[in-house]
């Protein structure tokens, strides 16, 4: 990827380290093996270890917890060079981190933290997230998993979840449960369940065109029962899960970018080499004008990222911020891929090429996390002080 | 021990001339440490774990951009970085040699570690030139290299053949390929590399005797031809290797 | 009028051409220059005097010559020393060696030890005011340096081939001479020459490399590398570093940035792509054939003759026509 606006420059020298770190350990041992994988409908679990070791977990978590300490604009390059790779394998590492690790971090308690970050950031507990119900995706709120206090203070959690990335693999699951009637979303607290609990079941959903290289499952509650220690006891109401959700979408706005890059990359690498009526594709007006329009919409994605990045470091960074960011860079991504795919022509269907392979995985991204509608919306709110949303 | 490490230019790169036409444009071109020269980092770190003690000490001669570089050592794993500063390395291999035995001497090293040859400007000679200077015993291209008992064994690879030597320690051996693959530096490792020492000395460059006059672009290969699809189109090859080509 | 020397490599009591190819050229600068003498040196164990006929046949004036039986094997510290003595008791305007893996040992150690520099891996050298000037390829070959070396004596090494040896015969005068330090006190021991399969011809010698790389899908196939080699008959078989990493061949045939740099007169790429660390190994060959069965492969772009299809089908009959057109010579 040309650095046309020469915007390695604003990284200081760690964040390139970083970056560069993770862009040859996606070269090396990623690409290789992923478009099988993504026909296969599986997840390269064979490299989580090395993912652990390279340091990718919680890698914006404080060094006493294992984890690499790093800044917020290298955890999103992180994200970026993943997602360079594969969406499903950068899920893999927003789970692990943003919605498992980062919830624990922020709303658990000493023993909680001790017990399961560093383990987590090794690798060895692998964690899912449970908030996404088959009958709340977009409206949280309206969540009806339940968890009943007993009279020695432990919990009972029944309910369901869908859509939920590493369910099937998770040794833990942090699931949102609301504690006090259906209707009431400011009794919806986290619990850290571990998942061969009696009653946790978890299931693959079949079927996928998109994701393919990711596992993701329902899962069901019926009676289980954890301790009282499993609550997540500074968490409380919907704003605990929608904060591991911005740390989420924060890396998806970085990883969105790492995703066009890679397509782009493709095209024209294909448009200077493949040759139609006696010159390279690349050396005809339409397909310029694409590449044209990749490249601008990717510097200006990264630009965006690189701002956001720097007013997360400085503790300023709202919401409504990654609202703009994520819904962008995940548009003009899915455009991106999809305009790769065209230049590509025949080719472009092959799973041998990426950008069909992002193109697929970018519908998801562009629904998960806050669909790009839900996303318009808080930043129609933000701007006119309006609710749209019901 | 100590590996001398140099800055050089990613060989992906397509190179331009500069436009005094005695360098290469260094606009927009990535650097790290240079190929041979990462698989003697990384024989060191592994001699370093194998022993399960030892320090390895990383060194470079040129200006402040190869701070990043030696960084990059410190964050694969080295203990201690030195830059030995100065403008511009000299094209003259036993200038820089003479810059760098200066500073190993007294360093106490048993072993001192180089890449074969510096990717760029492809001298293959640094490394045996600061043996000498030092005045240590020294195997080059070593493709092979076991250390036990404070002696060497090494292998190096002829033409059609191989041969194996044995050396004392203190000692200089010039790294192959063949012998490691640089490790990717960890995350942690890149933080961690921020906090181990990196000493900057100014370098007493001596007399260079070689000079550079030119840097030119060789002659552009043409190609490109196809001359046809499977096996149908060998006779086609055949026919052309012996008549055009005049190969066959 | 100055001499010029040349050392003269030799590998088991036998002379190796790059060893002829540095007379060549200390005869040609010696006949440019208008006067001064050849001075070759050559070291090996007893019976390596025989040789100093084939030296002066090559142009040289004296020759040079220690035997001793701790000198079978390649001796660095010896070596240098005794080349870095001779030297210094001449006056030579330029010393040559070769740039060959022994060359490229050896001549640093000498210009350190005589406190010269060194032009090494040239390929082409002239006299110029007090000057020598040489011309090097850099960075993977891929610019091409041209340096200016002062000082008495410039040493340089001579990339393989970038000289032809060539007879110029005379009646050489031999000179018997010991060497500078007793091989028994070498702190550098040689212990083993570990001669590869004599059968096959080495890489940088070969007139023909057949290579291979991950297009041929497993390391059985690459017999058909080797088939083709051998119909060509003077051909020897290389790989790319991602065959060579998964350990479908050994390190040493790796052709690339940092492998073995070619530069046979054809190259035959069977199933490679054509990364760019492989085409900094034989982006030089004289004619470069491509076999793979994607169209749009970087290999395409600098072969002289390519052949889109599945290198499997097409190997099998491209070595039985090498074959026949072999026989019919």
């Amino acid at each position: 990827m040309t650095d046309f606006y020469a915007i390695d420059s604003a990284f200081s020298e760690e964040e390139r380290a970083v970056r560069d770190s993770v862009h040859r350990f996606v070269d090396e041992r990623v690409l290789p093996i992923i478009g099988d994988c993504y026909v296969e409908g599986r997840f390269p679990r064979e490299l989580v270890p090395e993912l652990a070791s390279l340091g990718v977990f919680g890698a914006n978590l404080p060094e006493e917890y294992g984890c690499a300490g790093l800044n917020n604009v290298s955890y999103g390059l992180i994200m970026q060079e993943l997602e360079r790779g594969d969406s499903g394998v950068r899920s893999f590492a927003s789970v692990q981190g943003a919605l498992v690790m980062y919830p624990i971090f922020a709303f658990g308690s000493d023993e909680q933290k001790r017990t399961y970050l560093p383990k987590m950031a090794n690798g060895e507990i692998i964690g899912c997230f449970g908030l996404t119900e088959p009958d709340y995706g977009s409206n949280p709120a309206g969540m009806i998993t339940m968890a009943r206090e007993q009279s020695d203070g432990s919990w009972v959690l029944n309910g369901a979840k869908m859509w939920i990335t590493n369910g099937s693999t998770a040794q833990a699951a942090v699931v949102w449960a609301k504690t006090n009637g259906d209707k009431d979303e400011r009794s919806i607290r986290g619990f850290v369940v571990p998942t061969n609990t009696p009653g946790f079941t978890a299931r693959d959903q079949k079927g996928k065109l998109s994701l393919r290289a990711s596992d993701t499952s329902e899962l069901v509650l019926q009676d289980v029962h954890v301790p009282a220690d499993a609550i997540l006891p500074k968490s409380g109401g919907l704003k605990s899960p929608l904060m591991c959700l911005t740390q989420a979408r924060y890396g998806i706005a970085w990883g969105s970018v790492g995703a066009a890059m890679a397509c782009y990359d493709e095209a024209v690498s294909y448009a200077c080499n493949r040759v139609m009526f006696g010159k390279p594709i690349g050396a005809f007006q339409l397909q310029q004008a694409r590449l044209a329009e990749m490249l601008t919409e990717i510097v200006k994605g990264q630009l965006l990222t690189l701002h956001l990045g720097r007013l997360k470091d400085a503790g300023t960074m709202t919401p409504q911020q990654v609202s703009l960011a994520k819904r962008n860079n995940v548009s003009m991504a899915t455009d991106i891929a999809r305009e790769a795919r065209r230049l590509l022509g025949a080719n472009g269907i092959l799973a041998e090429y990426a950008s069909m392979r992002h193109m697929a995985n970018l519908e998801s991204v562009y629904t998960y996390e806050g669909t790009h509608d839900v996303h318009t919306l808080v930043l129609g709110q933000a701007i006119t002080g309006l609710s749209a949303f019901q | 021990m100590a590996v001398c490490i140099k800055r050089a230019a990613d060989m992906e790169t397509r190179f331009k001339i500069a436009a005094n036409g005695t360098s290469v444009d260094e606009t927009g071109v990535k650097f790290d440490i240079a190929d041979f020269d990462g698989f003697a980092v990384e024989a060191a770190l592994q001699l370093k774990e194998k022993e399960g003690a030892g320090e390895v000490t990383v060194i470079s001669l040129g200006p402040d951009t190869v701070q990043e570089t030696l960084r990059k050592a410190l964050s694969m794993g080295a203990d201690k970085a030195v830059q030995l500063k100065t403008d511009s390395v000299p094209a003259d291999a036993l200038a820089v040699a003479r810059v760098l035995a200066g500073e190993l001497k007294g360093g106490g090293y048993d072993l001192v570690l180089f890449g074969r040859m510096a990717i760029d400007a492809a001298n293959q000679s640094v490394g045996p030139m600061a043996a000498e200077l030092l005045g240590v015993p020294c195997v080059s291209a070593a493709s092979e290299l076991t250390i036990a008992n404070g002696r060497g064994t090494a292998r190096r690879e002829l033409e059609g053949a191989a041969e194996v030597l044995e050396f004392p320690l203190p000692a200089v051996v010039t790294i192959d390929e063949g012998i490691a693959r640089p490790r990717l530096p960890s995350l942690k490792g890149i933080m961690a590399a921020k906090k181990k020492p990196l000493e900057v000395k100014p370098a007493q460059v001596g007399e260079s005797r070689v000079k550079v006059i030119k840097m030119e672009l060789p002659p552009e290969r043409t190609g490109g031809r196809i001359i046809g699809e499977g096996p149908a189109a060998v006779p086609e090859l055949v026919r052309l290797l012996q008549t055009e080509a005049k190969v066959l | 009028m100055a001499n010029t020397f040349a050392f003269v490599e030799s590998r088991s009591g036998e002379l190796r051409r790059v060893g002829l190819e540095a007379v060549t050229a200390a005869r040609q600068v010696a006949d440019a220059t208008g006067g001064g003498d050849v001075h070759a040196l050559v070291i090996g164990a007893p019976g390596i005097a025989a040789k100093a006929e084939v030296i002066g046949a090559h142009g040289a004036d004296v020759v040079e010559v220690v035997e001793h039986p701790g000198l079978a094997l390649y001796s660095p510290d010896v070596v240098a020393a005794t080349a870095a003595e001779r030297i210094g008791a001449g006056s030579y305007r330029v010393a040559l060696f070769s740039a060959s893996a022994q060359g490229r040992d050896l001549a640093p150690r000498v210009a350190a030890q005589l406190g010269v520099a060194l032009g090494a891996d040239v390929t082409a050298f002239e006299a110029s005011g007090d000057a020598i000037v040489v011309r090097h390829p850099v960075n993977t070959g891929k610019v091409i340096a041209t340096l200016s070396i002062t000082g008495t004596p410039v040493l340089l090494s001579l990339r393989p081939g970038a000289v032809t040896a060539a007879r110029a015969p005379r009646t050489a005068r031999v000179e018997a001479i010991a060497p500078a330090m007793d091989p028994a006190s070498a702190r550098v021991v040689p212990k083993e020459l570990r001669a590869g399969n004599t059968a096959k011809l080495d890489l940088g010698e070969a007139p023909v490399i057949v290579s291979g790389g991950r297009g041929l899908r497993a390391p059985e196939n690459f017999k058909l590398v080797e088939d083709l080699a051998a119909a060509f008959g003077n051909a020897a078989v290389g790989a790319t570093r991602a065959v060579t990493d998964d350990g479908w061949r050994p390190h040493t045939d790796q052709i690339g940035q940092t492998g073995r740099l070619v530069s046979p007169d054809l190259y035959v790429a069977c199933g490679i792509s054509g990364a760019i660390q492989h085409l900094a190994g034989m982006r030089t060959s004289k004619t470069i054939v491509a076999i793979n069965k994607d169209r749009e492969a970087p290999i395409f772009k600098i072969a002289d003759y390519g052949v889109v299809g599945d290198v499997l089908e097409v190997l099998p009959v491209l070595t039985d026509a090498v074959r026949k057109a072999k026989q019919s010579h």
